[in-house]
């Protein structure tokens, strides 16, 4: 079966500025950490069930960084899927929410207890709720982008899912409505491409050379980058971003990325050996140019990995939510 | 007085002067045509969209978290089953936010027989739509009422079903829509767009008032007290002709227009069945699961007591599709003997 390729080797000199290149690291491994430990969580019975997206780190951190945070349509509305911890953790939400999610604890701050973990959703920063359907985003992320279009400023759309995503008719209706002549919309369009749909092998259901050819089709400029490289990443989405922000138009990016866990716990959330670790490359190439040690690294993994235990043994004290909550909020005006 | 189509469109340019209401988009709602059934003709805020349900219900979604207020339309409810996951998560946003976020969106459809509209053209949608949670559903059998319940869905925070039942849009109402000119030939003048050339074209709204039905309450359109008859869109005006006819026989029914089904008058219903003890539920969907179902359900649990009947449900047949023949249509969804027969068969049972 095949797995993710690297469509270029990291061994060109690193780009950007040290401050920049270390803020990146930290978020990183910070992601990894929270990541890990929802693992274990979920293996040591606190929690039901584990998705997440260890393995994107290098994309999704750089993401976070580049989004213009805030509320309403000023500010960039993010519609996620579930492997993006590392873009939440970038624009400043604290990893114990997401443990909270994992625990259901009536203190998950992104659903009280209700959903799984990995999905996010928080009104004060245009975080649209995560849906586990994998491909609904696609379709409502055009409403807020025609919201930002006629309201003016900078603020864009950001919409992102995977790969096996993008065969269902809501990723051509995000292509179609983006693109109408009458009113294109600021959207950066993402696909985030591991070339798995759970157990199903991209390269057996994709007949498209690259997804990125289907977003030329309707003249939205389109780029497929590495994924697993956080400064091609970080570069390819500042200009990305930026096009959309003064444009007012369409972006499509599809990054290879890499699964390091499986699909979720269905799949048994077990290490998978040939994946190529972001991380681990990206830790190579900071010692090999001399901006941080083995050492300055593994205390950093450590102290990350140590926070996250805390935050977990924190959480598993935290109450659970009262059954007689079910009935809160089906409507907004219960709030 | 203005016909359903009219008074649609008379709520929808009200709410888009005074309710903040954004858009008003689906296939063919903007000019030239302003909608199939001429619902959304001269509107300002109306754009046609790609002919992709899943887009348009996805659209208002995120036109709706943007700040925005959209009233989509889903050109025939045949081709709403198409978008059914989005309108759970469209009615689970705020469940599953744990209240953070909200939906302020309305789709409009329209529903039913009566048009000879053959197998994708007649389906009704309140049975699917009742169940799913989140969602406030309404339809309305009457002009006014149509205005009214546009009105209050145009205001709400939560996502309105709003189900249209084709084949009363053109029937007149009895009652004004506050504002509309006493001359219907007047209104027509100045709403309904001209066939032909419409480019130069633009509506004279008349000075509407508003007017809203709040959710949640019934309408008692006719008193009686052996029978009750629980009904809403195309069947209810042929129970209330129904309960006429059958006064001349000597059955008193009570009517009951449901108007909102969700949330539903259930004091309206209980009073009334604890007066007459027999009760009849009419509507048009397809009679396996449906909302009469849940209504007669509701009925045996806390008015088993008070009942001299078995309560019963007249509804549609339960069967793939609506054909196109008149014999075929007639025979598959509630007709006016149909409704006739079954409140007499039921004043006439005894315990």
């Amino acid at each position: 079966m095949s797995r993710p390729r690297l469509i270029k080797e990291a061994s060109a000199p690193l780009q950007l500025e040290k401050e920049l290149l270390l803020r990146i690291h930290d978020l990183m491994v910070k992601t990894r950490a929270l990541e890990e430990r929802l693992i274990q969580m979920y293996k040591q019975g606190h929690g039901y069930f584990w998705i997440g997206g260890p393995g994107e780190e290098a994309f999704n951190v750089p993401l976070g960084m580049l989004m213009k945070v805030g509320q309403g349509p000023d500010y960039d509305y993010l519609h996620a899927h579930y492997r993006q911890s590392g873009t939440i953790l970038a624009f400043g939400e604290e990893p114990i929410g997401a443990l909270r999610q994992m625990k259901n604890t009536a203190t998950d701050p992104y659903s009280g207890g209700r959903n799984f973990a990995g999905h996010f959703s928080l009104k004060k920063y245009n975080v649209a709720p995560v849906s586990s359907p994998i491909e609904v985003q696609y379709a409502v992320a055009p409403g807020t982008a025609m919201v930002q279009k006629r309201h003016g400023g900078d603020g864009i759309t950001i919409v992102t899912g995977g790969d096996a995503g993008t065969a269902e008719g809501d990723f051509a209706s995000c292509l179609v409505w983006s693109t109408r002549p009458a009113n294109p919309l600021p959207i950066l369009i993402i696909v985030t491409n591991n070339k798995w749909g759970i157990s199903t092998a991209g390269d057996d259901q994709h007949g498209e050379k690259h997804i990125a050819d289907r977003a030329k089709a309707f003249g939205i400029p389109a780029k497929t980058i590495n994924g697993n490289d956080p400064i091609e990443s970080y570069n390819e989405l500042k200009t990305a971003m930026e096009y959309v922000r003064k444009e007012r138009k369409p972006y499509f990016i599809e990054a290879m990325v890499s699964r390091l866990y499986g699909h979720s716990s269905a799949s048994g959330a077990n290490l998978v050996g040939n994946e190529v670790d972001c991380l681990k490359q990206f830790e190579e190439r900071l010692e090999q140019e001399g901006h941080m040690t083995r050492q300055q690294m593994d205390e950093l993994r450590n102290r990350y990995t140590e926070d996250m235990a805390a935050a977990a043994r924190q959480v598993r004290d935290e109450p659970q939510p009262s059954p007689d909550s079910i009935w809160k909020h089906i409507y907004a005006e219960d709030k | 007085m203005a016909n359903m189509a009219q008074a649609i469109r008379m709520a929808l340019h009200y709410a888009e002067e005074n309710l903040g209401v954004t858009d008003i988009f689906g296939e063919d709602v903007g000019m030239p045509l302003g909608g199939v059934f001429t619902c959304t003709q001269g509107l300002k805020t109306t754009w046609n969209s790609p002919l992709d349900e899943r887009g348009i219900i996805g659209a208002a979604m995120g036109i709706a978290m943007g700040g925005g207020r959209p009233v989509a339309e889903i050109q025939f409810c045949d081709y709403v089953y198409n978008t059914i996951d989005l309108l759970k998560l469209a009615g689970n946003t705020c469940w599953s936010t744990n209240g953070d976020w909200n939906m302020p969106m309305v789709v409009r459809t329209p529903v039913g027989s009566g048009i000879r509209g053959s197998i994708y053209h007649s389906h009704s949608f309140d049975a699917t739509m009742t169940h799913i949670p989140g969602w406030k559903v309404v339809m309305p059998s009457t002009p006014l009422d149509a205005y009214g319940l546009l009105i209050t869905a145009c205001k709400e925070q939560n996502p309105v079903m709003f189900l249209e039942p084709k084949a009363l849009l053109r029937v007149k109402g009895e009652e004004r829509i506050p504002g509309e000119p006493d001359d219907d030939r007047q209104l027509s003048k100045m709403i309904d767009a001209p066939l032909g050339d419409r480019t130069q074209w633009k509506a004279q709204w008349p000075a509407l008032q508003e007017y809203a039905v709040p959710f949640g309450k019934g309408k008692l359109v006719r008193e009686g007290n052996q029978v009750t008859v629980v009904s809403y869109g195309r069947t209810l005006p042929l129970c209330a002709k129904a309960a006429a006819t059958l006064a001349d026989e000597g059955i008193s029914t009570e009517v009951i227009d449901l108007r909102s089904l969700w949330p539903y008058d259930w004091e309206m219903i209980k009073a009334s069945v604890q007066k007459t003890g027999r009760v009849l539920f009419v509507n048009e969907d397809t009679e396996v699961t449906n909302f009469g179902e849940h209504l007669m359900r509701r009925t045996v649990e806390e008015l088993f007591y008070s009942l001299l009947a078995a309560p019963k449900l007249l509804a549609g047949k339960f069967i793939p599709g609506i054909g196109l023949a008149d014999s075929l249509e007639m025979a598959s969804v509630p007709q006016q003997n149909d409704i006739t027969d079954a409140i007499r068969k039921l004043a006439a049972e005894q315990p």
